[in-house]
């Protein structure tokens, strides 16, 4: 027995930057490991959390966000190996940090491009800018990287706060993850990921009354019914594609304000 | 400020509180505008009799007087319409030239603005509203609606960029009666632009205006089924939301009934924008221009009976002005002048119908019931029609259902606050997010308190402002979607890669 005997890892969940067990104590197997499965528990403690980090990263200036989210890059390059191994491979991994570094570049640009000084008829200042829309419900699609990537990107980049649950099959890649997010300087309870039975967790987040919108990217055959669920809040629901990049992407989770002040000396 | 400045600006108002004043009647003339005795459904073009042969009847909510027979669409109607929207969109609009959909919207806006007399007294008599606010408010900006998303017709492209727009079909649009023609320009508008053919229902109890409007179509020589107004209730709309051959459904009504669209169209891929409900807050500061601040506290809640989404129905004042400002807000309450909607003199005209006027008289009692003061101005009320004299609530806990639900009426609640943090986090505690007033001379925290309030519209030292060049829309369960500036486009467009 002279080979070394390798330190196996758990993977469990990402909640307010821990990786808390879920709470029920009940693990399901996926890819060979014990993943946690999540409990309607776990993921309300994570909405909440989720809810309570949104002003302080809104708070950050857009540059100091852009900055974060190239870090994630950095960050990902690192553990490229590791995440390849989890996924499809290295051109998935590629790809998932170059969508990150995409969405990185557009934080301190969005306000110019999506919001708007309006010529109205009279004598006033009237602007419009993009502010984010609160607590995103994320189903990640496959593949289990760069479908998360490219799905929380966005999201996040706009200054919202995501509630992630992972591909139900692959759901180790998407811890891996959370470990480069938690190292990044993403502050905790800004990105929180599940993982566990779709079946299960979605309709909780559906019909979650402090969950904003939905992403329903990854779900499959049952979005009329988190649609129906989640018109109790009137959800913005957002049907995302796993190969998507542009700024419409991050505007679909933006709320559009609309400032009016009179001129006059 | 000086000293002096202060205290003049602190000053009580020692005036007497104006009792009813007495004005020589000015009204409008009517005749002006000539209602059909029956209206049929605008479906491709022409009038046509309803299938289902329902009728009902429209009244001047100010005299209790029937006004005209509408039609009552059902399935096979809304049906017609639809099909209606979908050949003309197939077969020419949305491949005209964008620089000829143009001028058929230039055309519409020119038309308004010639007909603008004629459109602002049938307005006043179908819906209650005061003629000063029909005539200087609503007409004037459908008109200018119209204007600007005629200029976005041809220049679609540089709205979206590194994107190719399209139209998206056939929108359903469905529209509330606090200000009917406005509503339905904020809705065609920009769906014309865009290149899309509409079905629109007015609401039940303000048709009118929308069949005039029909007219001007004619005029402008509009393509037959390009716009297609189908009238009716509740049970018309819900036709409309679930038909099958529309694209998109935009909806501006309560939050109860947009919820429900939202589940009707869960999982169907159709499009939705939702305009709701709004129990906005008015904030306040102790440095605020008071007088103008009064001015704006009034516009906010009283303009148009209350009815109006993003009224300013919660007013939050700073606690250091608190009674300054109630007492200057009494005695401007006590000028007010109720009645005749046709009189160029009402400030506040009539309720929209019976039903509105008895879901305002509930939520009153439930103030009163609760234990809120309520305050009413010395008001002389004409002895037919729909009234409700402006009301002011004191002692107001923010769990009462007037400090929570929308009222939608001249009915104002007052709440006090201490910092601007407080004010912030009360005005937010909400589920509606549509519109604020923030009242301060401070530059700087008039910045802050936008940025914190969660809401689409934010009017500093000003309130209930629109343009067509302004994005309106709310947060949360305000609803989704802008009306609206560069911004009203994008619901009405698919974009696929350039």
């Amino acid at each position: 027995m002279s080979e070394r005997l390798p330190v196996q890892k758990t993977y469990k969940l990402y909640i307010g930057g821990a990786f808390p067990r879920s709470e029920s104590g009940r693990t399901y197997v996926a890819e060979g490991a014990n993943a946690a499965r999540a409990s309607r528990k776990d993921l309300r403690d994570a909405v909440r959390i989720a809810r309570q980090a949104g002003g302080a990263w809104w708070g950050m200036t857009a540059y100091n966000r852009g900055q974060v989210l190239y870090r994630i890059a950095e960050m990902m390059e690192k553990r490229q190996s590791e995440l390849a191994a989890l996924c499809t491979g290295p051109d998935e991994v590629a790809a998932a940090i170059d969508r990150v570094v995409w969405y990185a570049g557009w934080a301190d640009k969005l306000a110019q491009v999506i919001g708007s000084a309006n010529p109205v008829a009279g004598p006033y200042f009237n602007f419009t800018v993009p502010e984010p829309t609160g607590v995103i419900g994320i189903l990640a699609p496959e593949p289990p990287l760069l479908g998360l990537v490219s799905r929380l990107s966005p999201v996040i980049v706009g200054g919202n706060t995501a509630v992630v649950i992972a591909s139900e099959a692959h759901p180790l890649v998407a811890i891996e993850l959370a470990e480069c997010l938690a190292t990044a300087d993403v502050p905790p309870g800004v990105v929180n990921i599940l993982t566990g039975l779709r079946g299960e967790l979605s309709p909780v987040l559906a019909s979650h009354m402090d969950v904003s919108a939905l992403d329903l990217a990854g779900a499959d055959g049952d979005s009329a019914e988190l649609e129906k669920l989640g018109a109790e809040n009137v959800k913005r629901i957002v049907h995302g594609r796993a190969d998507a990049q542009s700024p419409y992407d991050i505007a679909a989770f933006l709320e559009l304000k609309t400032v009016w002040h009179p001129t006059g000396m | 400020m000086t000293k002096d400045k202060r205290e003049i600006a602190r000053r009580p108002d020692k005036a007497p509180m104006a009792t009813a004043w007495d004005y020589a009647p000015a009204p409008e003339a009517r005749d002006i505008v000539k209602v059909e005795e029956r209206y049929g459904l605008f479906i491709g073009g022409t009038f046509v009799e309803p299938a289902s042969g329902e009728r009902y009847t429209t009244i001047d909510p100010a005299r209790e007087e029937p006004l005209a027979e509408v039609a009552q669409a059902g399935k096979a109607d809304v049906d017609r319409a639809v099909r209606a929207a979908r050949d003309a969109f197939a077969n020419g609009w949305s491949n005209l030239r964008p620089s000829e959909r143009a001028k058929y919207l230039f055309r519409i806006a020119r038309l308004l603005q010639e007909r603008s007399r004629e459109f602002a007294v049938l307005e006043s008599l179908n819906g209650g509203k005061p003629i000063r606010e029909s005539r200087d408010v609503d007409i004037p900006l459908a008109a200018a609606h119209f204007f600007y998303y005629a200029g976005w017709a041809d220049k679609l492209e540089y709205a979206f960029p590194n994107r190719k727009p399209r139209p998206v079909g056939v929108a359903g649009q469905i529209i509330p009666w606090n200000f009917p023609l406005l509503m339905l320009a904020w809705k065609i508008a920009p769906a014309l632009a865009a290149g899309n053919t509409v079905v629109l229902k007015p609401a039940e109890t303000t048709p009118l205006s929308a069949l005039l409007f029909c007219d001007v179509l004619r005029q402008a020589e509009l393509p037959p089924g390009v716009v297609n107004i189908v009238t009716g209730d509740g049970r018309t709309g819900a036709e409309l939301v679930s038909h099958q051959g529309v694209d998109k459904i935009a909806f501006t009504g309560s939050t109860e009934v947009g919820k429900a669209i939202q589940r009707t169209l869960a999982g169907t891929g159709k499009r939705l924008t939702l305009e709701l409900g709004g129990k906005a807050a008015n904030i306040i500061f102790d440095d605020a221009p008071l007088d103008q601040a009064v001015e704006g506290i009034v516009n906010g809640i009283y303009f148009n009976q209350g009815h109006v989404c993003c009224a300013g129905s919660r007013l939050l004042v700073q606690e250091s002005i608190y009674e300054t400002v109630i007492a200057k807000l009494k005695r401007r309450m006590a000028t007010l002048r109720v009645g005749d909607p046709l009189d160029k003199n009402t400030d506040v005209g009539a309720i929209n119908s019976k039903q509105q006027l008895e879901k305002i008289s509930a939520l009153v009692q439930s103030g009163i019931d609760e234990g809120a003061q309520i305050y009413q101005p010395p008001c002389k009320l004409p002895e037919r029609g729909y009234w409700f004299v402006p009301t002011v609530f004191t002692n107001v806990a923010q769990s009462y259902r007037i400090a929570q639900e929308e009222i939608f009426g001249p009915v104002l609640s007052v709440l006090t606050f201490r910092t601007p943090d407080e004010a912030i986090e009360k005005a937010n505690n909400t589920p509606y997010g549509l519109s604020a007033g923030v009242w301060t001379e401070k530059g700087s925290r008039i910045l802050a308190m936008a940025k914190g309030l969660r809401a689409g519209v934010v009017w500093a030292n000003t309130y209930n402002r629109f343009d067509p060049a302004s994005p309106f829309g709310g947060y949360k369960e305000s609803g989704f979607g802008r009306e609206g500036g560069r911004h009203g486009l994008e619901p009405y467009v698919v974009l696929e890669d350039a």
